[in-house]
């Protein structure tokens, strides 16, 4: 079926199967930031914000997608550069598989968290899962970005 | 504590801005649209053997453009695992073979335009299994009357025990001995004789296996591949494929993590054999259900330790026999299974009386394959366990007895020269150990006089403390060899092109820093190239703790060849007759005692523009390979807080001291230990492989196989020794293993600490803490 996309403020023209899934077709139409994990929702990296939202695109059906704005990491554009700079500069990126994705959370999460704590930061990220860094140095670095001590 | 401009530098990794913004760099974001989808028909039995298989229906579907099955695949063993050659493992795989030995094994390949048409068609295939009797019990795997490798073929490079009729993949029996052990345990006022078991863990790298293959201009096999090790990667598919190497090139892009996941070759013998057969770029990703039940998992062990002591807590008899869990196939069966003996022994240099040895046996379960560890945490486990178990009966405090019997400074340990990884070993003495600051500081740091052993804080709660200490290695001695390529460009900035494999470690950001420190320029000078077995230079690859040791002495050993040749034409340019007169800082060079100077960008466009008959192109090289592999060491130590009512544990701090020489960027390395903390506790606490009864894995997504969130960690404090070792480029060691060895009997030893029951099989379950504790 033919469906037009709100991408990053921009419209893309697809075809889609109707079991297909948003992930699917963001890396179709060359979303790359968006990855691939798990396909069940149990790991986090294939995040998109939809209407702002945090959102597992592997379970989200691309057909649901038509009326929503959907925001993918290349969408922040110089948004992101703040928190992708203090994850950097704790090192704590590793492998990279997971970063995309926790870069948008933490944009969305810095939105909707009024008086952020660590236990709230952990808990509004804990679906964001990374196997290489140990999280703590994630955390410092957005622990910075939240102005969280 | 010497002073560096590059390296021992925090920089932010070169390629982290890059990833977290979500450029297209790993294997399936660089994959052509037009690939062909590449799937597995999957073995549903754990044990058998295909009578008929029958793909002609399935091939009708339109969009179907190939299915294999044993019978259209070269029949050559091979090993899958990316390690040294002669390979220490057992050549006892087939691209396809005509048995299925776990449920998950591959049955056909079947490659088509979308995923749709091959979803289809798989379905479509026929086969008439003859359902044989599986052995699922490690322990009951010799001598078994099912015998998991009929087959004739198999065979090994060197004598590693091989003994398929008898489900054994290798053994290692009678070599591995110092001083009479039985006879000093009979002396010892000690002994502690336990047995214990580890489970398998699942790697779970983030990003799934991937692999794309695609023919190129000069008709050769281009793959790129989620690989920890590309040259190894290209001679297993050469062989398997009986092509010579020369028609073959492999590339790794990013990668999103392996952790010893993507140290054997996996769907690359897939889209190789379908892109050859076919002509047609095709991709294999795998779902998470294939990655945990098809790829690999930590090698399961069941460990009895024998440690005899004096009255004054003197280690004399040091004694280690092991029965491994391989799974279907052999991959790094040996080697991971001697790491277990080579880097734990030596710790405890004070012992006299040493015996390693043991056996490791096929199962028809998912292949054991590397894991960061790689039998060292399974050895930790035990024997660190041993060690809690021995000062309860001395009545010690069990970081006096450890800070009595470990290795120290300048010490060694004849472990060293019997047993290397696969083989005999190399001597090695211990040049930088500050393993004895490291407990010494950890102790302080928990604040272990205060709370050692517990503390009762409510009616249901207590809370204690455990430790550990583990060393590792710098990669292997003589085997490893890493290469480095440094060539000047115009504008005055260098390429660096090595073979070694940053998947996640930063070892492109380490060895950019090595480089720039060697050559004299900043770092920002330096543009990295890793890695592609076309354009790169060769390197083992990553693992055994050894990129930034051996790889890091290529790129420093490139950097001061670079350094000279630039100097030597810089002297020519500004017409100095002796080298030594020429100074080069801040990108400049200089003439001694004289203005005249030279920059760095004047001098490269001279060499490429303007110096007419001296015009050249500047390329330095260098390869290392040492006889020396240096380890890192650490001491942890946990406090934990254990539920009595529910068994339930949570970690508060978990402290960990490192010696591992300089520290490249001190950032990275902590993170790396930080992540193998973290790894280290989900192995302790819950992460564990669990089948049916009839070898089906239950644990085959992150669902049912849980892996540590943010929620999980309280408190993880690193710090580093200062140390310097003088075997490593500007005194690093390796980082990459050490911080998972020590959270499995740290956290045992706490438990027992607090409630005084020992577990000697992880994972260390609510469960299982509950009902030591009812049968006390
Ligand atoms: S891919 Fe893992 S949650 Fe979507
Ligand atoms: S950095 Fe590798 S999964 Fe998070």
């Amino acid at each position: 079926m033919k469906l037009k996309l709100n991408i990053n403020n921009k419209f893309y023209n697809t075809n889609i199967d109707g079991d297909e899934s948003l992930l699917d077709i963001l890396r179709k139409i060359g979303f790359k930031s968006v990855k691939k994990g798990c396909d069940t929702g149990t790991c986090g990296v294939c995040s998109v914000l939809i209407d702002g939202k945090p959102t597992l695109s592997c379970q989200f059906l691309a057909a649901r997608a038509k009326d929503v704005k959907i925001t993918t990491v290349e969408g922040l554009g110089k948004q992101a550069d703040e928190i992708v700079d203090l994850i950097v500069s704790e090192g704590a990126d590793q492998c990279g598989y997971c970063g995309p994705s926790l870069v948008l959370t933490t944009y969305a999460m810095k939105k909707e968290l009024k008086n952020p704590t660590v236990e709230k930061i952990n808990h509004y990220l804990t679906g964001n899962l990374c196997r290489c860094s140990g999280y703590e140095g994630q955390l410092r670095g957005i622990k910075k970005y939240m102005g969280v001590k | 504590m010497m002073k560096f401009k590059e390296v021992n530098h925090s920089i932010p990794k070169v390629d982290g801005r890059g990833l977290l913004k979500g450029a297209s760099a790993y294997t399936d974001d660089l994959a052509v649209d037009s690939a062909l989808i590449i799937k597995l028909l999957r073995s549903p039995y754990a044990f058998a053997k295909i009578k008929t298989i029958d793909t002609k229906k399935a091939l009708k579907i339109e969009g179907i453009e190939c299915i294999l099955t044993y019978k259209d695949v070269p029949r050559i063993p091979i090993t899958r695992a990316g390690q040294g050659y002669p390979e220490p493992s057992p050549k006892d795989k087939f691209i396809l073979d005509n048995y299925v030995r776990y449920v998950g094994d591959e049955v056909a390949i079947v490659a088509g335009t979308t995923e749709k048409v091959v979803d289809d068609a798989i379905k479509l295939i026929e086969v008439d299994y003859e359902v044989l009797e599986p052995v699922l019990d490690f322990e009951k795997a010799e001598g078994n009357k099912s015998v998991i490798h009929p087959e004739k073929e198999i065979y090994s490079m060197f004598p590693l025990g091989l003994d398929a009729k008898n489900n054994i993949a290798c053994s290692y029996m009678d070599t591995m001995i110092v001083g009479d052990v039985e006879k000093t345990l009979s002396e010892c006022d000690y002994v502690v004789s336990e047995r214990y078991y580890t489970h398998a863990q699942q790697q779970t790298a983030m990003e799934p296996h991937t692999s794309t293959a695609y023919i190129d201009v000069q008709e050769r096999l281009n793959i790129i591949t989620s690989t920890q090790n590309p040259y190894h990667t290209r001679r297993i598919i050469g062989e398997a494929l009986g092509k010579p190497l020369r028609d073959i090139r492999v590339i790794k892009p990013r990668i999103g993590g392996g952790f010893g996941a993507k140290q054997q070759v996996h769907n690359d013998l897939f889209t190789a054999i379908v892109t050859l057969k076919t002509g047609k770029p095709s991709k294999c990703f795998y779902t998470r259900k294939e990655v945990n039940e098809s790829t690999f998992t930590r090698h399961q062990m069941r460990i009895d330790i024998q440690l005899g002591a004096d009255k004054d807590g003197n280690l004399h008899a040091f004694d280690m026999h092991i029965l491994s869990n391989t799974g279907a196939y052999g991959e790094h069966s040996l080697t991971t299974f001697m790491v277990a003996g080579s880097k734990l022994l030596p710790m405890y240099n004070k012992a006299e009386a040493l015996r390693f040895e043991g056996k490791v046996v096929y199962t028809n379960k998912c292949s054991a394959g590397a894991y960061r560890g790689y039998g060292a945490i399974q050895a930790n486990f035990a024997v660190e366990s041993a060690m809690c178990e021995l000062a309860a009966k001395l009545k010690m405090d069990p970081v006096e007895l450890r800070l009595k019997n470990c290795i120290g400074e300048g010490e060694s340990s004849p472990v060293f020269s019997v047993m290397g990884e696969g083989g005999e070993g190399i001597a090695q003495v211990m040049e930088s150990c500050k393993l004895d600051y490291c407990i010494e500081r950890g102790r302080k740091l928990i604040k272990w006089n205060k709370k050692y052993p517990s503390k009762q804080i409510t009616p249901n709660k207590i809370r204690s403390v455990g430790t550990a200490i583990a060393m590792q290695g710098s990669g292997i001695p003589l085997l490893d060899m890493g290469a480095a390529v440094l060539k000047l460009n115009d504008d005055g900035f260098f390429n660096l092109l090595v073979g070694a494999t940053d998947l996640g470690t930063g070892s492109d950001t380490v060895l950019s820093q090595i480089a720039a420190e060697a050559i004299g320029v900043p770092v920002d000078r330096i543009v990295i190239t890793s890695s592609d077995t076309d354009t790169t230079p060769y390197d083992v690859g990553a693992y055994a703790s050894s990129t930034t040791f051996v790889s890091g002495n290529a790129a420093r050993k490139a950097g001061l060849n670079m350094r000279a040749k630039l100097i030597e034409e810089a002297a020519r340019a500004l017409h100095v007759v002796h080298k030594d007169d020429v100074i080069f800082e801040d990108c400049t060079f200089k003439i001694k005692d004289s203005n005249e100077s030279i920059t760095l960008k004047e001098l490269s466009e001279g060499l490429y523009y303007k110096f007419g008959a001296d015009m050249k192109q500047l390329i330095a090289s260098g390869s290392n390979t040492s006889p020396k592999s240096p380890p890192p060491f650490m001491a942890g130590f946990v406090e934990i807080e254990l539920d009595i009512e529910t068994g339930k544990i949570d970690i508060l701090d978990y402290v960990a001291v490192v010696d591992c020489g300089t520290t490249i960027n001190p950032n990275l390395a902590k993170i790396q230990v930080e992540g193998g903390i973290l790894q280290g506790i989900g192995m302790a606490m819950y992460e564990d492989v669990i089948y049916s009864k009839d070898g089906k894995m239950l644990t085959n997504n992150f669902m049912k196989y849980k892996i540590p969130t943010r929620k999980d960690v309280k408190k993880i404090t690193v710090e580093f020794a200062e140390s310097y070792d003088p075997a490593g480029p500007y005194g690093a060691k390796s980082v990459g293993e050490i911080g998972i060895d020590t959270p499995l009997a740290a956290i045992a030893n706490a438990i027992y600490n607090a409630v005084g029951v020992r577990i000697r099989s992880v994972p260390l379950t609510p469960e299982k803490i509950l009902n030591a504790i009812k049968n006390k």
